[in-house]
């Protein structure tokens, strides 16, 4: 019989002082911040740029200063990497980066507003009215509107241009792609962007034929998410090997973007989409009794706290408690770490970084304890600084430097350790470490693969 | 299936740390689980012991702590078990500490302009210590409104040191927004980045400004930011420029001395393979005929499991909500642990504010193996035990005793729950 203590079963009931209630009501989040600026002191913007005004401010004190007067919500917000550290540290719980993500979404959607009213009625067949809202539009339009929005819907980009992987590789590193970019829409020239794989991961599915067990009680839809779908299938590979080894029966839903750039960038609307998609999808396979599987922390945290924070869409709550991040759930419903300890792997010693997202759900120290257990294989972490580039943030241009001056410590860290290879469950932390040291980046599902399914 | 551990310990802080230290000694596999970050950033640095017993200052905590009431944490430990607690902190800080010379409290200057008695203190501290007689000069920095040197230096003297003291504010020479802290300024030297109006780097510019009002003094302090990667250098950097002692007054949150002591910590706990998990608390518990088999972290609604042969309770007190109350009741919110109190909330405080409060001992009571003990004095759970300032029974903020407690009971329970597993 298990217990449910009494203290976490009261919630604090706020009294409505506003005549305008928003939403989503974050006034008990501010009223728990007592201003300790732990937040500020564990912010990896806030440690390089002196201009950024911190956690602290983003969160609780902007949201009050806004429920005051009628003060606008200030630029800095979209300084804010989304990196959600201070979630991590708060004594108080205050939900920070909700609010932070809030506080995005209302400035971006003051950027457009045209724009987004024009889809909002087209999505409802309304089109004189979506024409009507068009006329703002390109009064409205910033070229780093556009930049942004481009950049948090990775996914759909990368849909065209997987069709033609070779072609599409072949443009984006060349010399001119990369010069155009820079100059005219802020994506900055100084990273090569990611090669997609000849074969995405879902083609690989397909000429597979899907799974290769079947089985009535250990069953687990896959969230592989873009950047494994497109550019690194052998992840998502090793994810259905690892899983099939253990006899669970592996589904892999219809998908979209999890949402992560899409929050960082403040994009909500497109947030909310792409949630709904996957939301409807995952929930028919959780009401069937499957567990919800990512191989990626970040897809792992917006599901399950993203989503229930910002949104309330039906089915948000169940599909958010049932999912996991892929060795976390091995080791709850499995003896990984005693599977581990008799098998001898062929890998290079590695050089871990845990991400921040990662960080923020408890998972920061799992792949170096799970890969202690290897006699074969040294894997050091390499510490507990921000990689610096928190998805599409270190793609810009204005915010290049910034990203790599947070990631100077871990770049260090990573050349003093042994390993020549870097190891993360983050994609886009993997390219931040690749980017720094030059190392070839691998997802840990890849060790375990290659110490139980390659044996 | 759950993750499976000898010892879990719940709690992050000074005790749970301790605990888990203690528990690996035994050459069991244990596991640390804490909500938070640990909130040694919000702690002095400084180790207190016991500061005051019947409203009076303590010269040795030693003789005092056998004379302490029935049920007070460390009459349930016992002297000894207090003594293994510091060797263990000590052996687990190293030199960064100073203090384990003697028995009795050192008197470490506030940056309120007190004197603390201490059992420990950080090294950066050591040539503040007030038994010493040599002048001093305090140091404040105008951009930094926590700590005023004039006024800090004036408390001082109305307290009646044995020593000359002066304070004086100046501008740190290189400025920053109007609301930073102590880590920025530690950064800059840290960095040794460069001044706003000189050529030169920030440590040395300081030392310019610092030597225009030296006048006399033999050692200097400053609020303590002096680096947070490397304060020794920094420290000793000003020190060879000045050619007098420099000290660092401990100063509130974000405190760098805690933030140093957290680090030296967590690689006392990597060096001693504690598995560490941070950030999400523990809200469930299965119970089975008198002992605890697993507890479930909470993570937005999903629970994960760990189990574990013995468990040890860290999770603070009133401040760190390891001990929560309502209108109606005081409770200790993982296990449900009974807490004494009166029944009705008017008896639980006094009027005044440093009247002697009843709810500052809130906790739960335990037997002399620190396993919390319910209504009718039975034991709660045969495999759980209680450290830090979760236990009732002492007032941590009159007595100074709040670090003293959570290393000898942290040892305790974590020796115990070691042997046992």
């Amino acid at each position: 019989m298990r217990v449910t203590p009494r203290g976490f079963d009261t919630e604090f009931d706020p009294a409505q002082v506003f005549d305008d209630p928003t939403e989503m009501d974050l006034r008990p989040g501010a009223d728990n911040c007592y201003k300790c600026s732990t937040c500020d002191t564990s912010c990896p913007v806030a440690e390089v740029d002196d201009d950024f005004p911190g956690p602290k401010f983003q969160g609780p004190e902007q949201w009050r200063l806004k429920k005051g007067d009628d003060r606008d919500i200030d630029p800095s917000i979209t300084d804010c990497s989304n990196c959600m550290r201070c979630d991590n540290v708060c004594p108080s719980s205050v939900p920070l980066s909700q609010m932070h993500n809030t506080a995005r979404g209302e400035y971006v959607e003051g950027q457009a507003p045209s724009l987004w009213s024009a889809e909002d009625a087209l999505a409802d067949g309304e089109f004189r009215e979506a024409l009507s809202y068009l006329r703002g539009v390109p009064s409205e339009l910033s070229i780093e509107f556009v930049r942004n929005r481009v950049l948090s819907n990775y996914g759909t980009m990368a849909g065209l241009g997987s069709e033609v992987p070779r072609l599409t590789n072949l443009v984006m590193g060349s010399r001119v792609t990369k010069w155009v970019n820079d100059r005219f829409f802020g994506i900055t020239a100084e990273r090569d962007f990611p090669e997609f794989a000849t074969q995405t991961f879902r083609e690989w599915w397909r000429e597979r034929g899907g799974p290769k067990v079947e089985s009535a009680d250990k069953r687990v839809a896959y969230f592989h998410g873009d950047y494994s779908n497109y550019n690194t299938p052998e992840v998502a590979k090793a994810m259905v090997r690892v899983y099939e080894f253990f006899g669970y029966e592996v589904r892999v839903p219809t998908q979209r973007c999890s949402g992560t750039p899409m929050f960082a960038n403040g994009m909500l609307r497109d947030a909310r989409r792409a949630a709904a998609v996957n939301i409807s999808n995952l929930s028919d396979f959780v009401d069937r009794g499957y567990d919800v599987i990512a191989s990626c922390t970040s897809c792992s945290m917006a599901l399950g706290q993203e989503y229930p924070e910002l949104f309330d869409i039906e089915g948000t709550q169940e599909v958010s408690t049932h999912t996991y991040e892929a060795l976390e759930y091995l080791r709850i419903h499995e003896d990984l770490e005693d599977e581990l300890r008799d098998a001898d792997v062929e890998f290079p010693d590695l050089a871990y970084h845990a991400p921040c997202h990662a960080r923020n759900q408890g998972l920061d120290r799992q792949a170096v304890e799970l890969f202690g257990e290897l006699d074969s294989l040294e894997v050091e972490d390499v510490g507990d600084s921000c990689s610096g580039i928190s998805g599409t943030y270190g793609w810009k241009t204005e915010k290049y430097d910034t990203s790599m001056q947070i990631g100077e410590e871990m770049f260090e860290h990573m050349h003093d350790a042994t390993g020549e290879t870097g190891l993360t469950e983050c994609p886009t932390c993997a390219m931040q470490m690749g980017h720094g040291t030059g190392y070839e980046i691998r997802h840990p599902l890849e060790v375990v693969e290659a110490a139980l399914v390659d044996q | 299936m759950a993750i499976s551990d000898d010892v879990l310990v719940i709690g992050g802080g000074l005790a749970g740390m301790t605990s888990a230290l203690a528990a690996a000694e035994e050459g069991v596999r244990v596991r640390l689980l804490s909500y938070k970050k640990s909130t040694l950033r919000n702690a002095s640095g400084l180790i207190d012991l016991l500061g005051y017993a019947d409203g009076g200052i303590v010269a040795d905590p030693f003789e005092a702590i056998p004379a302490l009431h029935e049920g007070h944490p460390y009459e349930r430990v016992g002297v000894e078990r207090v003594r293994e607690g510091l060797d263990l902190f000590d052996e687990s800080v190293g030199a960064s500490y100073l203090g384990g010379h003697t028995d009795r409290n050192a008197l470490v200057p506030t940056y309120g302009g007190t004197v603390k008695p201490t059992a420990r203190y950080p090294v950066s501290t050591a040539a503040g210590l007030a038994s010493d007689a040599r002048p001093v000069l305090l140091l404040g920095f105008e951009a930094l409104s926590a700590f005023d040197a004039p006024l800090a230096a004036e408390h001082l003297r109305a307290a009646g040191v044995p020593f000359d003291v002066r304070g004086v504010s100046i501008e740190f020479p290189k400025r920053f927004r109007a609301d930073a802290t102590a880590m920025r300024f530690a950064r800059a030297l840290d960095r040794d980045e460069p001044a706003d109006d000189a050529d030169i780097g920030t440590r040395a510019a300081l030392v310019e400004e610092i030597k225009d009002h030296l006048d006399g003094a033999e050692r200097v302090g400053v609020p303590a930011l002096l680096g947070d990667e490397d304060p020794e250098e920094v420290r000793g950097t000003l020190e060879s420029g000045l050619g007098v002692d420099v000290f660092e007054v401990p100063m509130g949150p974000p405190s760098l001395p805690g933030l140093r002591l957290e680090d030296r910590l967590y690689d006392a706990l990597d060096d001693a393979g504690v598995r560490v998990r941070t950030g999400n608390p523990v809200v469930e518990f299965d119970p089975d005929d008198g002992y605890i088999t697993t507890v479930y972290t909470d993570r937005n609604g999903q629970h994960v499991p760990f189990e574990a042969e013995e468990i040890v309770l860290a999770t603070g007190g009133l401040v760190g909500k390891g001990v929560k109350s309502d209108r109606q009741a005081v409770y200790e919110p993982v296990f449900d642990c009974h807490v004494p109190h009166p029944e009705d909330r008017y008896e639980w405080f006094r009027d005044g504010a440093f009247d002697d409060h009843p709810f500052a001992r809130f906790g739960v009571s335990v037997d002399r193996d620190l396993r919390p003990l319910d209504a009718d004095g039975g034991v709660e759970y045969e495999n759980l035990r209680a450290a830090g300032s979760v236990l009732g029974g002492y007032d941590l903020a009159a007595e100074k005793s709040g670090s003293g407690v959570s290393i000898a009971t942290g040892y305790a329970a974590g020796r115990a729950a070691g042997e046992c597993a």
